[in-house]
């Protein structure tokens, strides 16, 4: 590493930088490492901390395994249906044909796959999945390693990393984006939690892969460490986030705890049932039941409750039955879930049910991106690449989710187009592309957030101030909306606003400073939870996640299109939705029924 | 008189600040329910920004927050408190064994470099099939109990054989891992494993204490994975003994 000094600051440079160190970042970051590009991986947790480690069920995708005739097309019409019509068709083609090779090439890297009796994959029925372009019945094809799939994952990328020489920045954490005058992306501001020690990473490539920001909601599935850093440094510089009112509110998070219990629970054979004991999803999905999409399950589940008809004491949540599987299956099949159920339920589920509610779960918007992983902006209507800025996984919005993800799509997304968005700067970099220094005034600007967090001598307690984001953007923002009330929540985060730029460090020591680290991921938090709220007011009809009980219907004609939030005039403006895959003809908007 | 209050003592240290590092009483309102001892934490630093922990999942999954709990190494998220209540007491210090950076943080290079030690990836450098390299249930099976490692640390720093050479001792963590690739149907390089583990110390520095099966909150057994390793190691020795016999 070359060390260099500006502003009193090291400089380290790298030709590609990763921010994350979770599924998306590490599988771009091995791509990289492969290719001799001098890589570094800049992660605020040791890397298998990353939040991809939770993931359960499995991985989407059409190994043709557990079925011998199963079709890339196939998962591909169920994702365009399950994104109620607002994912991007060229990047859920290339999502679903390039799946398989990706998933491979996992397998060959050693992820320990559960099998079949004839040594290939194991594949477990998920919500939303249909043979043939769902006249043929459920399909089963969600890759699993038990119910540790993420683990499984995150672990097996992590060695192969190990074993390709990756450079790892671990326990640094990136504070904002660097730009220079041509508005190209230089790199990241920096600072080691260890030592508290700041440096400017400089790279020609600089990609976001810091996952999800579950956080910004009082209740979810998500880790502590999930508060959408890359997605809010890219709003800080002034540049677009896409369909951020879509956040999917997964059906089963453990009761008062928040923890997820994989989709792969019913996809083996459980189901939910009220408090009568009333199989409910039989009513609302007669087809599929329990394993319909995410949203509409989770939104059937919130109307049993409102209704009177919810479990427990406060009549204020649902059972998950699982125990007609029988032991033999939860032990061999789900044997995290009987852990988690234990721990946090108290519940043994080879005996009792599981007490659930819909709970928060993944952010579907995003960093738009192309499928290069190549982050763009908005000009005149049309988008315009951002030199030297990439972002993949959770963090983007490449949209292969559209309004809402299935199950096990998103393990695919992350090593699809983790691995696209290596490949490409592999070659951008290989073929003379880069971008130009950034100046001493460019890096001090970035700088700029930082140093007022550490000067500040009074302010708002970063503690309270988080309390009072998560409880508004639950209230106001949750599985159902409506405009009134998303008012009230927009005022309240106005409010918030000045405290989150007021924040006081009263700790303002270098060594392992988790306030400090805190206090900006409440910063964060707070960026995202702000684009959430102003696109979610704006987008007036109901569509996969975003249900919205004044405009209860799916509305094609003035919304079957991406929100692009602006972050400077905090105003959202509308872009069209790819219908040009180029190896099979577009699946046109249709009524969504399970 | 019953007290409503909880007591914990905690380890403090900060470099910047502390010579020495110093037990911290604190004093708290009892939880009406039974919380984890990472959420306990959590109350702390509420009133004192300055508390130093590492936490991530707060599901047992990410193995972030392993610590001395009561005497004996556990993940906070998945302890509950009322499991670990000692006369109305709970005394929280960080792994035994490691350096410690910040109060509950310790410094894990020496860990992870006995985990990269072990070459913890498949090695099979035939040419890959078009689809996945086959493998039966029954070859999987002999991977249960083994990946599911969360490198939480909680078995190594609970070892006395690892206390005394972490340098040299590969420890239970990486040990378990060890045995998972050499458990592995797919993986080619078994000799060159067994080769790599055959010195004194880095498996025989293990004397079976068993405080990592004590401790492990995931319920492995890096005891029987060692086991096994020494199995393979005396097995592959009488060969070599054999063949030169030949």
């Amino acid at each position: 590493m070359i060390n260099i000094f500006t502003n009193n600051i090291k400089t380290i440079e790298f030709d590609a930088l990763i921010i994350g160190g979770g599924g998306s970042g590490m599988r771009a970051s091995l791509e990289l490492a492969k290719s001799g590009l001098k890589t570094a991986v800049v992660s605020k947790v040791f890397p298998t901390r990353s939040h991809t480690v939770s993931a359960q069920g499995g991985i989407t995708c059409a190994i043709a395994s557990a079925d011998p005739n199963d079709d890339w097309r196939w998962h591909m019409y169920d994702t365009v249906k399950g994104a109620d019509f607002i994912g991007d068709q060229d990047a859920i083609e290339y999502l679903c044909s390039e799946g398989p090779k990706a998933v491979f090439e996992l397998e060959h890297m050693g992820l320990p796959f559960s099998r079949f009796e004839n040594g290939r994959i194991y594949q477990r029925p998920f919500g939303g999945q249909s043979k043939d372009f769902g006249k043929g019945g459920q399909a089963a094809r969600t890759c699993a390693a038990a119910d540790r799939t993420g683990h499984a994952l995150l672990h097996t990328l992590y060695q192969n990393n190990v074993k390709e020489g990756t450079n790892f920045l671990n326990e640094w954490f990136a504070v904002d984006l660097v730009k220079n005058s041509k508005d190209e992306v230089t790199g990241v501001i920096a600072f080691s939690i260890e030592n508290g020690e700041v440096a400017y990473l400089k790279a020609q490539a600089t990609v976001l892969a810091t996952g999800g920001a579950g956080r910004i909601y009082a209740s979810t599935t998500n880790a502590l460490i999930n508060t959408g850093d890359g997605l809010a440094m890219a709003l800080r510089a002034g540049y677009p986030a896409q369909d951020m009112e879509m956040w999917q509110f997964h059906p089963t998070g453990i009761y008062g705890a928040g923890s997820l219990v994989t989709e792969g629970c019913r996809g083996e054979g459980g189901y939910l049932i009220n408090k009568d004991g009333e199989r409910f999803m039989e009513r609302y999905a007669p087809n599929v039941k329990d394993l319909a999409g995410r949203d509409v399950v989770a939104r059937s589940m919130v109307l049993e409750i409102l209704e009177g008809r919810g479990c427990g004491e406060k009549n204020d949540h649902i059972f998950l039955k699982l125990d007609h599987l029988g032991a033999d299956v939860l032990n061999s099949k789900l044997p995290g879930i009987c852990e988690l159920s234990r721990t946090f339920a108290h519940v043994d589920p080879i005996y009792e049910p599981i007490p659930v509610v819909p709970t928060c779960h993944y952010m579907m918007g995003g960093t738009p991106t192309n499928v290069s992983g190549q982050a763009f902006t908005r000009k005149d209507n049309e988008d315009k690449l951002i030199p030297g800025l990439f972002s993949a996984g959770e963090a983007a919005c490449v949209s292969v989710h559209g309004a809402n993800r299935l199950g096990g799509n998103s393990l695919l997304d992350l090593v699809v187009f983790g691995r696209a968005t290596g490949k490409h700067i592999q070659s951008e970099l290989k073929s003379g592309g880069g971008v130009d220094s950034a100046s001493k005034d460019d890096i001090e600007n970035s700088l700029q957030r930082l140093n007022k967090l550490n000067e500040s001598r009074e302010g708002f307690d970063p503690a309270d101030v988080k309390k009072e984001l998560q409880e508004c953007m639950q209230n106001y923002f949750g599985v159902f909306r409506r405009g009134e009330f998303m008012k009230k929540g927009l005022d309240q985060l106005n409010e918030l606003k000045h405290k989150v730029q007021n924040l006081h460090l009263k700790d303002k020591s270098d060594a392992f400073n988790t306030s400090r680290v805190e206090a900006i991921e409440l910063q964060n938090l707070f960026e995202v939870a702000e684009s959430t709220a102003i696109s979610a007011y704006q987008r007036t009809e109901s569509r996969g996640a975003h249900a919205r009980d004044d405009y209860p219907d799916r509305d094609d004609k003035n919304w079957l299109c991406h929100t692009i939030y602006d972050p400077i005039s905090k105003s959202v403006s509308k872009r069209e939705v790819n219908f040009n895959p180029s190896k099979v003809d577009a699946f046109p908007p249709k009524v969504r029924s399970y | 008189m019953i007290s409503n209050k909880l007591k914990v003592s905690l380890y403090r240290y900060n470099p910047e600040e502390d010579k020495f590092p110093y037990m911290k009483e604190y004093s708290i309102e009892k939880p009406d329910r039974d919380i984890m001892v990472l959420d306990l934490l959590h109350l702390l630093k509420e009133d004192d920004q300055s508390i130093s922990f590492r936490r991530s999942c707060r599901e047992g999954v990410c193995g972030s927050d392993g610590m001395n709990i009561n005497g004996k190494n556990g993940l906070a998220c998945i302890t509950p408190i009322s499991s670990v209540i000692k006369r109305n007491k709970i005394e929280l210090r960080p792994l035994p064994g490691l350096p410690v950076i910040r109060d509950l943080v310790v410094d894990m290079t020496e860990f992870y470099a006995q985990y990269e030690k072990i070459k913890p990836f498949l090695q099979n450098e035939t040419t890959a099939p078009e689809q996945e390299r086959l493998q039966s249930p029954e070859e999987r099976d002999k991977l249960d109990g083994l990946y599911e490692c969360i490198l939480c640390a909680c078995c190594s720093t609970s070892c006395p054989s690892f206390w005394w050479n972490p340098d040299k001792f590969v420890g239970p963590a990486a040990l378990l891992q060890a045995y998972r690739f050499l458990a592995d149907s797919r993986d080619l390089k078994t000799q060159e494993r067994l080769e790599s583990l055959s010195d004194p110390f880095s498996v025989y520095r293990c004397h079976g204490i068993m405080n990592c099966v004590n401790v492990c909150p995931k319920g492995l057994n890096p005891n029987k994975a060692i086991g096994e390793i020494k199995s393979m190691l005396h097995k592959n020795k009488k060969d070599i003994i054999v063949s030169d016999g030949v």
